[in-house]
């Protein structure tokens, strides 16, 4: 080990940073990013010296559907447009095994994507050998992305991860989709990881903000091994958003972690480019903070904004419900049917006889 | 009274709990379990239930075809072994039903199109996936209404219900589960999305069924022709209900359904298992029936 042994001492560790802010941050604005604002924001994270960004419909790959809606252009067009002004920064995708197919990762290699987060839920990496294998096939940077990784405990986790390295993953994730995990909790799975995976594999996290702690997370993180950090400049991303990523950057440079962008450089698009872009303002608030709170996936948030107005019944109730019983990402469906069984139970909408 | 006789290949989930469908059945009788694990649970468990074994693959059931007057095969293997079963066991003249992704005979759904299939004495019919069996019907209830233009639809399934074979080859189920939205279903084009959920206790299969139809939708004619629709599916899987809509959204059409399994082999939450073996034993009977009634004799297909 090349750095300091001292605990939380992390001067000169290297740390690779990924934007989410084109993919996690379609999200919440609700899949409406223009091509032309893609490389707006693309193209000034590459100058400010961020390697990886990553660009395709919120939910991925094969994401353009009436259950995660559609957006203004396909993935293949985002990823064109972006990867083809990109001086330094590698473009990366998001492939959810069950909605998006290898044919679609295929067909974004094509276009320019370089990198991948092949996701499955933090206890099914075994959908996911077929998707690991192609992308590695396609000398892709390949990285498993094990999501809502509070639902598995650090044991189970690390037996999911190395079921991701053995199909081929280089990177392994733990991703708080809910950003309900604590900093102690994100010590003990990344340590997990890191006593079963080969010295090779990197150790990645991906934070949301809805408690507040997506940047202690990164920072325990790292503590404990990891080597990537996602987060999206300004935050914008689902639920309270991703860990802001020019105030990690900044954090990085007071504890002397070299991530090699620019920090004032990240602050001006921020302040110039994303904060202007928002539709709302994504912050802890009332309803984001009930994720981080209850262990909702982050996305689940403006559906239920959405189906609260419907239906009549608080967007609060509405997912704490879906916390409870267990729904997980890619059950956008279950909002809808969800909240209308409430409203059913408290007198609001009458079933349909049968 | 007679019963066909018939052989299930692959000792799986799905292979089981065909066992206990067809023990059930007044027109089919099961004689054979064929897997290739000879430590599995799925051949123990046959072997327990009366069944004679194999875990040589379709190879060793070939030799007994005749002897044993197997007329009926299911195969619950996996979309790239299932070509060479269907081949072996079609040139002996035995029917197959196919439970796999391999699509290589029509698709079947029972109450869609099932009579097709059996009028024109088909010798492979697929039985497209479970979340396939599960919503196509509610597309098809639309579709004979007014013309779908897309059809979508999200099947989640409890995690402790999904075999290997299933997880390891996801592309396979959504490639086959969306072409069959539009071949049966009848919408012009389809995508079908899968969840695989881990809960404890697991969760029962839930299925989402949206459609956008061409102009706005009748909404009367279209409640009536699902809820008919439920009904003709509850016939086989009692436990297939609606527990949200149809909604109407402008042109988009969204029903809500669970399907809760008969609890055969795996639990009642399992009922993605149940429609799969439930609508390949309904199938099955559907052929057996004029088998007995010597309407229709299985004939050896030629090796080409």
């Amino acid at each position: 080990m090349t750095h300091s042994m001292i605990p939380g001492d992390l001067k000169g560790r290297k740390v690779i940073l990924h934007d989410m802010c084109l993919r996690d941050g379609m999200h919440a604005k609700r899949e409406q990013i223009s091509v032309e604002q893609m490389v707006k924001v693309a193209t000034a994270m590459d100058d400010a010296g961020v390697p990886y960004l990553q660009v395709t419909h919120g939910a991925g790959l094969g994401g353009n559907s009436l259950q995660h809606g559609f957006a203004l252009a396909s993935n293949e067009e985002y990823i064109g447009a972006v990867s083809s002004q990109m001086k330094q920064a590698k473009v990366s995708v998001l492939l959810i095994p069950g909605l998006g197919t290898m044919d679609e990762l295929r067909s974004a290699y094509q276009a320019g994507a370089g990198s991948v987060h092949v996701a499955t839920h933090c206890t099914e990496a075994d959908t996911s050998p077929q998707h690991i294998a192609c992308a590695r096939e396609l000398g892709m940077d390949t990285t498993g992305f094990l999501m809502m990784a509070h639902l598995n405990d650090p044991k189970g986790l690390a037996e999911q991860g190395k079921l991701m390295e053995s199909y081929g993953a280089q990177t392994v994730y733990i991703t708080d989709s809910a950003g309900y995990m604590l900093p102690a909790d994100v010590k003990a799975r990344v340590e997990a990881l890191r006593n079963v995976l080969k010295p090779e594999t990197e150790i990645g996290f991906h934070g949301h903000h809805n408690l507040g702690l997506g940047i202690a997370n990164s920072i325990a993180a790292i503590d404990a091994g990891a080597t990537r950090i996602d987060g999206s400049v300004a935050g914008l991303g689902a639920g309270a958003g991703n860990t802001p990523l020019e105030v990690f950057a900044a954090v990085c440079e007071r504890m002397g972690i070299e991530t090699g962008v620019d920090v004032f450089k990240l602050t001006d698009v921020a302040e110039e480019i994303i904060v202007p872009m928002m539709d709302h303002i994504v912050r802890v608030d009332r309803e984001s903070l009930a994720l981080g709170y209850a262990g909702v996936y982050s996305t689940f948030l403006l559906p239920a904004k959405r189906a609260a107005e419907r239906y009549g019944v608080p967007a609060r109730d509405i997912l704490v419900e879906l916390g409870r019983k267990k729904m997980i990402g890619g059950q956008e469906d279950m909002i809808d049917d969800t909240a209308m069984t409430m409203a059913k139970e408290r007198g609001l909408l009458k079933a349909v006889a049968s | 009274m007679k019963k066909i006789k018939c052989a299930l290949i692959g000792s799986g989930n799905i292979g089981t709990d065909l066992i206990y469908k067809i023990q059930r059945s007044e027109y089919l009788e099961p004689v054979w379990m064929v897997g290739i694990d000879p430590e599995s649970e799925g051949l123990k468990r046959a072997q327990e239930m009366g069944l004679k074994t194999t875990a040589e693959g379709v190879d060793g059931l070939l030799p007994h075809v005749e002897e044993d007057g197997i007329q009926i095969a299911f195969d619950a293997t996996s979309a790239y072994v299932h070509a060479e079963n269907s081949r072996k066991l079609n040139a002996l003249g035995v029917l197959m039903i196919d439970l796999t992704p391999a699509a290589i005979g029509p698709l079947c759904v029972p109450p869609v199109n099932l009579k097709e299939h059996t009028d024109k004495y088909e010798m492979n019919v697929n039985m497209i996936s479970c979340a396939g069996q599960a919503t196509i019907p509610i597309v098809k209830a639309v579709s004979q209404v007014q013309p779908v233009d897309y059809a979508e639809i999200v099947a989640t399934l409890a995690s402790r219900s999904i075999g290997p074979g299933t997880r390891a080859n996801l592309d396979e189920f959504t490639y086959t589960t969306s072409n069959a939205l539009t071949k049966v279903g009848g919408a012009r084009r389809g995508k079908a999305l899968a969840v695989i959920n881990p809960a404890e206790p697991p969760m029962i299969m839930r299925n989402t069924i949206s459609c956008l139809t061409d102009e706005m939708p009748e909404k009367q004619s279209i409640t009536t022709s699902v809820l008919a629709m439920i009904r003709e599916v509850q016939k086989y899987v009692p436990g297939y209900r609606l527990v949200n809509g149809p909604v109407f959204e402008d042109k988009r059409v969204t029903v809500f359904m669970e399907v809760e399994g008969l609890g055969d082999y795996l639990p009642k939450y399992a009922g993605n298992l149940d429609i799969m073996t439930a609508a390949a034993t309904r199938t099955a009977e559907m052929f057996a029936q004029e088998m007995i009634e010597g309407t229709f004799k299985p004939q050896p297909v030629e090796v080409a």
